[in-house]
């Protein structure tokens, strides 16, 4: 029996030795953001010209109660004692969100992007549920947040978040309600502490107008988004950067803000890009009319493809006129030139030989099903930059929206492309042809992924210009990945790349006139 | 020098249950209650092909006309070692090539990992009309290169490095058998190719948390110096994990459960001593987020003789 005993044990302590139980815990980026700490306070951001608002005053912020009125007090008191029973989690909760608000609701949609980022399984006739906003938790679940849903997503969210902050530090100054820390010396901070005034709260204001535009989005994920909500206001209080009423007023301002970007959503066209299926033979008749091989699903059975008035959707950087005159690529190679053959074998010779650094490459962009999607692959990248510069949240917001603002105008002109060509992808035209990704339900030309990236990466570039040159070589990689998955021919993604560089230059340009630089 | 219990003829039998999306080699000698004699080394290479239409997405049974039948064709090189008559090492290395007979997925291919084991009769004692014995196994895997796991119907494993801890009776009554065993599997975390990932919820990093997984295993049948032939149920399930949400791809951190029953066939050749044959069959019939997989493989061993009595005689 001893002889056992010490083999088992021998075993134990080997296994133990080598698979630490610890060493299963992960250690997730988001989790190392530091906290909120403008360089600049950005005290002047109610000055910046907003997006939809007519003017920062346009929704009303009642004035807040003094700071020696009872009520105030009892605000006071309110942080005390929830300061005297702190717990660990209250810490962490602190933590999690004095990393900045904008960040924090930016993640929080990336999400439940991820989460919904699946395409419905078919009807027992072959046909394709459509996921319905009406109807959020039947199947098939609303939304399939694929790339284009999510690049609005993103969009909506960021300008909705950029406006409130304008209007909140407008108030802010208006007003210039001392901090809970600097009216009460004996409340603790567990944040650095702003020299902003404290009211409204700009994470309230941030909070408020993202639940309204994430309960848009998200109509069956609400009570997880109100509890994300909640979690913010505690984590504000706690850490007495806020009172209540600096928190309520700015949640208010948020929310009424927010509908403004719900009313244009509501009517910016994308309710119907999902088109009919009188429009999806359409676009196959007009190809062929052109002499053109067109696109042809290569799911099983047959999906539509997907969100083909996507191209109709209104943008945010210039009008619909510029759009085709100016920023639609000239067609592709025809599906009948030498051109075009040439460029399928590439992809077909570039798939047979492909070494595992290049496969990695392709999964490292491919975002695909399950996933944030290339925008908000975008925006990770760009929040893990932006948190370590020191930014306020108004410069927070409006660099996440210039970046999202270009990464949807992006998607509006890829997706306008892709419906005004119809092209087929290398896999139709070469059943040789596999993919280590996964193939898109949708036309070719062009790459989804090279004009996002063109898009941010040249907004991000304009942000942060000394790591611009980093920002192009990351939107090539991306680009390329898509020739690597096989799912791209090289003028896809070429072209993309410098379609999307367009669509970033007029978010530059906004960005020199709006007051911010 | 022929052992009462343990004849040489009486060595290497293999079934590899090849898991759908997980594809972890199981070799029968690792899960049987035969063992190799001191200093003689049995080796030898199997085939088996592996293929199911239908999975399991969480529950919900399914074919997916986009994948059609999904094939997995592994080649594999076993051995098994007697250091002593109650102490074995085992080893296993397969190279598994995969392919989907619709869609646009490519199959993948590679050397996969490299399995090895301890394998100890800690106890033996006659009982009743026969003989009862308790082994106790350590097992090391480990991936032997670079193979791609983020294409999870296709993937030829998991890439994870796992370390198991096996208990196993046997109980023989002249040439009728029963083993049971029980195994535990620490599974290591695996890195994918992303930085980001979606489970039940989303991750910010490129490493993913894998639950570890038991094993239970009987098998029942017929062992003679020159047939082998068993019945054999086995039931794995992965301890945590999520599982696959409607028409999701499948991820290597899923909820896997299986539920097998296999056929084992051994024949040791009259014709040339230490020569044998192997054949399987097995086939799911239940499980959670994995294939409803069946399999067919086989395989030739021969056993070499290190001891001195072999070269003693072969001085003479």
């Amino acid at each position: 029996m001893k002889k056992i005993f010490l083999f088992i044990s021998l075993i134990t302590i080997a296994v133990v030795a080598v698979f630490n139980s610890c060493s299963k815990k992960l250690d997730e980026a988001n989790a190392a953001y530091p906290a909120l700490n403008p360089i600049k306070p950005d005290a002047n951001a109610g000055t910046w010209k907003p997006i939809l608002l007519a003017a920062a005053s346009e929704f009303p912020c009642a004035a807040p109660i003094a700071t020696t009125s009872p009520d105030y007090i009892l605000q006071l008191n309110e942080i005390k004692s929830f300061q005297k029973n702190i717990t660990s989690d209250d810490k962490d909760l602190v933590n999690y969100w004095g990393a900045g608000a904008v960040l924090r609701w930016n993640e929080i949609m990336r999400e439940l992007v991820a989460k919904h980022n699946v395409p419905p399984y078919q009807n027992p006739d072959g046909t394709y549920p459509i996921p319905s906003a009406n109807n959020p938790l039947a199947y098939p679940l609303f939304p399939f947040s694929n790339p284009p849903y999510a690049a609005r997503a993103y969009a909506y969210l960021s300008a909705a978040q950029y406006d409130a902050c304008i209007a909140c530090y407008y108030y802010k100054a208006l007003y210039n309600r001392a901090a809970p820390f600097t009216v009460d010396a004996t409340i603790q901070t567990l944040l650095p502490k702003s020299t902003l005034p404290s009211y409204p709260s700009e994470d309230a204001v941030v909070e408020g107008a993202s639940i309204e535009l994430l309960k848009l989005l998200f109509p069956g994920d609400q009570e997880y988004i109100n509890q994300k909500a909640e979690e913010h206001k505690r984590a504000r209080l706690i850490a007495g950067a806020n009172v209540r009423s600096d928190i309520d007023a700015g949640e208010s301002l948020g929310r009424a803000i927010a509908a403004k970007f719900i009313a244009r959503a509501r009517g910016d066209r994308a309710g119907a890009a999902v088109g009919t299926q009188a429009q999806w033979t359409q676009f196959e008749t007009d190809a062929i009319a052109k002499g053109e091989i067109p696109w042809y699903s290569q799911e099983s059975p047959k999906r539509p493809p997907m969100l083909p008035l996507f191209g109709k959707v209104k943008t945010w950087l210039f009008d619909s006129l510029t759009m085709v005159t100016t920023i639609r690529p000239a067609a592709p190679p025809s599906t009948g030139s030498a051109q075009f053959k040439t460029e399928t074998e590439e992809i077909y010779q570039m798939q047979k030989n492909l070494t595992r650094e290049q496969k990695k490459i392709a999964t490292f962009w491919s975002d695909g099903v399950g996933t944030y999607t290339p925008p908000g692959h975008w925006n990770y990248i760009a929040a893990t930059e932006f948190a370590q510069l020191g930014f306020s949240e108004a410069r927070w917001a409006r660099n996440m929206a210039l970046l999202n603002m270009s990464i949807m105008d992006a998607g509006v002109v890829c997706w306008d492309t892709k419906y005004t060509y119809f092209n087929p992808r290398p896999m139709q035209m070469d059943t040789r042809i596999k993919t280590d990704i996964g193939l898109p339900n949708f036309p070719s030309y062009i790459s989804g992924h090279s004009t996002f990236s063109g898009a941010a990466s040249t907004v991000l570039g304009y942000i942060i210009p000394t790591k611009a040159q980093q920002f192009i070589d990351m939107a090539r990689e991306a680009s390329i990945s898509r020739m690597y998955g096989a799912i791209h021919y090289r003028s896809d993604c070429e072209t993309g790349l410098t379609a999307g560089n367009k669509v970033g230059s007029y978010a530059i340009s906004r960005g020199h006139t709006d007051g911010a630089e | 020098m022929q052992n009462k219990y343990y004849s040489k003829k009486r060595v290497l039998v293999i079934v590899i249950c090849l898991f759908f999306f997980q594809q972890t080699i199981f070799a029968q000698t690792d899960i049987d209650g035969i063992m190799m004699q001191k200093n003689f080394f049995c080796i030898g290479p199997t085939v088996d092909k592996t293929s199911w239409k239908n999975y399991w997405e969480g529950t919900f049974k399914r074919d997916n006309a986009n994948l059609g039948t999904v094939s997995s064709t592994a080649a594999m090189i076993m051995g098994n070692y007697g250091i002593t008559d109650k102490l074995n090492v085992l080893f296993g290395v397969p190279y598994i090539k995969t392919k989907a007979s619709a869609g646009n997925f490519k199959g993948q291919k590679g050397i996969q990992d490299l399995s090895l084991w301890i394998k100890w009769v800690a106890k033996e004692k006659k009982m009743w009309k026969g003989n009862l014995k308790g082994i106790v196994m350590g097992g090391y895997a480990t991936p032997l290169s670079n193979y791609y796991i983020d294409l999870m119907p296709l993937a030829i494993g998991m890439h994870s490095k796992t370390a198991s801890i096996r208990l196993m009776a046997d109980y023989e009554m002249g040439d009728w058998f029963a083993t049971i065993s029980g195994t535990y599997m620490f599974r290591n975390n695996v890195k994918l190719d992303r930085n980001t990932y979606y489970t039940t919820e989303l991750h910010y990093t490129d490493e993913v948390k894998m639950p570890d997984a038991n094993d239970f295993n009987f098998r029942i049948g017929y062992r003679s110096s020159t047939w082998i032939v068993e019945a054999i149920v086995d039931k794995m399930a992965t301890l945590g994990g999520f599982d696959i949400t409607k028409n999701n791809m499948p991820f290597v951190s899923n909820n896997m459960d299986a539920t097998k029953l296999a056929l084992h066939i051994k024949y040791d050749t009259d014709f040339v001593n230490g020569l044998s044959f192997v054949a399987d069959a097995n086939t799911t019939v239940a499980g959670r987020n994995i294939g409803q997989t069946s399999s067919f493989g086989g395989g030739i061993f021969y056993i070499l003789d290190f001891s001195k009595k072999k070269k003693e005689e072969t001085k003479k």
